[in-house]
């Protein structure tokens, strides 16, 4: 074997640190953000009584769960223009940035497997506590933000936190956009000094070291905040 | 909005010159189906193994089981592609690494992607092996012993045959993303259902019609993958006992 050339990985850190692994972490957090959010609506919708607003939902999840993320990037990536063109009135397509267009698609594929997650969460909340909350005299709204959400959270929080990581991990995906994320900005500097080995051991170390860590934390976690019963 | 639909561009020949957009779209499938296939097997040779030993009750063995799980699981499926396809070679032998460089694109993709994709689905098949031994009752694996099974026989005739039954519903969930996750061959160059899609896409400018289309070939897939795996379930069930509805 060759000498690993530790020096091209200490000069372009700033790099490749600074620009890449950066926005990966604001990619993944405020996707995650918008996900966690828009799945709960969502999960909300699928449980709904009314056909019309869980068969809506219903289809969209399990649409966004059949298909790989890679294809859902490519539709988003064109679609958007597309929509917000048609939203704002403009009659032909607007230009997003690459963030911008990665956020959405982030926001909108995660929103399916994180309202898969409060779906199970809010089942998890005994009946009971709904129908004691409307004897009380609070409406649907009330008795999900003020009784099964904050509940439904707090049973979910790791489940949440590791389905995190897993977009974490996936965010390297925005690759195939030509965005500078963490791997990206690897790869440009693996393309330039030829310097692929280093580059992408590197990256696959560090991202190995942050999803262990993670990981690991979460399983704390999920010992230290089990509700016993 | 003024987007010019074309769905007949399906027929027009595509400029690589082996035919229509639609054959480059089919044989894409076939190379997604491929793939996937070849990859289930190393997956599911590698995941029942490396999930038995987890549950061997040798120290290191566990130890270097739950090593290969956390390895395979907490890098992206996307670095480790690039690992296999650019680092492997670098790193083996001179001789094997000039192998590889050398040999026919196409397949020196596929074969990566298979590899890649084979070992990143066995982590996760033993996880779910791992979880189904450890759900049957103690005194299954105690009666195997009592009976004068050896430790081999015990998995073979009594621990194994039930995990299966008792994991097909995780199994089919792991088939349904390995074909998903067979898309990332396309950011090495295997020009599966995604990566027809989108040469068919910067050939044509017929964005949402290719799209539409690997839209729906993945559906197909999906669906008779369900559909098989659920016969499969319903033909391996044990009257009476778990596997069976009712």
């Amino acid at each position: 074997m060759f000498g690993f050339d530790f020096d091209v990985i200490w000069r372009t850190l700033p790099y490749v640190l600074g620009t890449g692994l950066v926005f990966t972490v604001k990619l993944t957090v405020v996707a995650t953000i918008g996900a966690v959010i828009l799945g709960t609506l969502m999960a909300m919708m699928r449980l709904s009584s009314n056909p019309v607003i869980s068969g809506v939902a219903g289809f969209y999840v399990n649409l966004m769960r059949a298909l790989p993320l890679i294809l859902i990037i490519f539709w988003f990536y064109f679609l958007v223009p597309y929509i917000i063109g048609w939203v704002t009135g403009a009659g032909r397509p607007i230009a997003v940035g690459g963030f911008t267009s990665a956020l959405i698609t982030f926001i909108l594929f995660e929103a399916a497997y994180f309202c898969e997650i409060m779906r199970a969460g809010i089942q998890s909340i005994p009946f009971g506590q709904i129908g004691a909350g409307y004897a009380l005299g609070l409406n649907y709204w009330q008795v999900m933000g003020q009784i099964v959400l904050p509940q439904a959270f707090r049973n979910m929080t790791p489940v949440l936190l590791t389905q995190m990581i897993v977009l974490f991990q996936d965010t390297s995906l925005v690759y195939v956009l030509s965005l500078t994320d963490f791997l990206g900005a690897a790869n440009n500097i693996a393309q330039r000094d030829g310097r692929m080995v280093e580059m992408f051991v590197f990256a696959a170390v560090v991202y190995f070291l942050i999803s262990y860590v993670a990981s690991r934390s979460v399983k704390r976690l999920e010992r230290r905040i089990a509700i016993v019963r | 909005m003024n987007y010019h639909w074309n769905w007949l561009i399906f027929w027009a020949d595509a400029p690589d010159g082996t035919g229509t957009y639609l054959h480059t779209l089919i044989r894409g499938a076939y190379w997604t189906l491929g793939v996937s296939a070849l990859a289930w097997i190393i997956a599911l040779v590698f995941g029942v193994i490396i999930g038995v030993l987890r549950t061997a009750r040798v120290g290191w063995v566990e130890r270097v089981c739950a090593g290969y799980v956390e390895l395979f699981r907490n890098v992206p499926l996307l670095v480790q592609m690039f690992l296999w396809y650019f680092v492997f070679p670098e790193v083996v032998p001179q001789s094997l690494g000039n192998a590889i460089k050398q040999a026919d694109p196409v397949w020196s993709t596929f074969w990566t992607a298979t590899v890649c994709l084979g070992l990143f689905t066995s982590s996760r098949i033993a996880e779910q092996v791992r979880a189904g031994i450890t759900a049957l009752p103690r005194g299954q694996n105690m009666a195997g012993t009592a009976l004068g099974l050896t430790r081999p026989q015990v998995y073979r005739y009594i621990l194994l045959p039930m995990t299966v039954r008792i994991i097909m519903p995780p199994l089919t969930s792991e088939a349904l993303n390995l074909i998903k996750n067979s898309s990332i061959a396309f950011t090495i160059g295997l020009l599966e259902i995604t990566g027809a899609a989108r040469s068919m896409q910067e050939f044509s400018f017929q964005i949402f019609e290719s799209f539409t289309a690997a839209t729906i070939l993945y559906l197909i897939i999906n669906l008779v993958v369900v559909v098989l795996m659920r016969l499969i379930e319903k033909w391996i069930s044990v009257p009476g006992f778990i596997g069976t509805k009712r």
